[in-house]
């Protein structure tokens, strides 16, 4: 899986973008951020609050009961501020 | 339907010019173009860098724009956003919505513009003397653009 990070949140975390091998257990949004929280405190600090958590799967804004599967680009980023 | 992300600025009125051209039933065009201020609400604004996400920004933004042509009965429909480093008085956005009356074009251009707020992937970092600051999402704009359900 493609996981691309967006502004204060590329910067929390440290990196653009990372490819990673998706645990079989993980089914849902919701599922791949608490997986994502337990990798070590860089992600757990970025994503202690989920309220400031946007995320799209391949381009669409998700919700946490949607799915992810292993060939996925999923992106996490704040709230927008265009316009 | 036209929509546009890109660095360099853009012409106001050739785009309205293009999008018009030839089109005798239009009767009416509202255009919205966005600027960067050089205040915020805690100081002054030196420079404004838009980050966006390639790919799912033109995505949303032409499903923005298709609700808008399924609600309203549009003749011509034009979105340009940019991104980039900007400077306060430099164009961000433009808006164009053309239309046989005036209701329609006036309506389904707030919509645009209440909606690229809220759904379109931008950031924007303003660089103010204190520092960089990224700009937070306001609860108004979610307000606004909510006013459209129904």
């Amino acid at each position: 899986m493609r996981i691309l990070y967006f502004a204060w949140l590329r910067e929390r975390v440290g990196i653009a973008e990372e490819t990673v091998d998706l645990p079989a257990d993980i089914r849902n949004v919701a599922g791949l951020l608490d997986w994502l929280r337990s990798r070590g405190d860089t992600y757990a600090t970025a994503l202690a609050d989920l309220s400031m958590v946007r995320v799209a799967v391949n381009q669409d804004y998700a919700r946490p009961d949607d799915p992810v599967s292993a060939n996925d680009e999923v992106a996490l980023f704040p709230p927008v501020t265009g316009g | 339907m036209t929509v546009r992300v890109q660095r360099e600025d853009f012409d106001t009125a050739a785009e309205l010019e293009g999008l018009t051209r030839g089109n005798r039933k239009i009767g009416a065009v509202v255009t919205f173009t966005g600027l960067v201020r050089d205040f915020a609400e805690d100081g002054q604004i030196r420079k404004m860098t838009l980050e966006h996400y390639p790919g799912m920004t033109e995505k949303q933004l032409a499903a923005i724009v298709q609700q808008a042509e399924q609600r309203w009965p549009l003749d011509g429909c034009l979105v340009i956003h940019r991104y980039g480093p900007l400077e306060p008085g430099d164009r961000i956005v433009l808006v164009i919505v053309a239309s046989a009356h005036r209701q329609a074009a006036f309506e389904a251009c707030a919509f645009l513009v209440d909606w690229l707020k809220t759904r379109a992937p931008f950031w924007k970092l303003e660089e103010r003397e204190q520092g960089h600051r990224w700009v937070e999402a306001k609860s108004s704009d979610d307000a606004a653009a909510a006013r459209w359900h129904r």
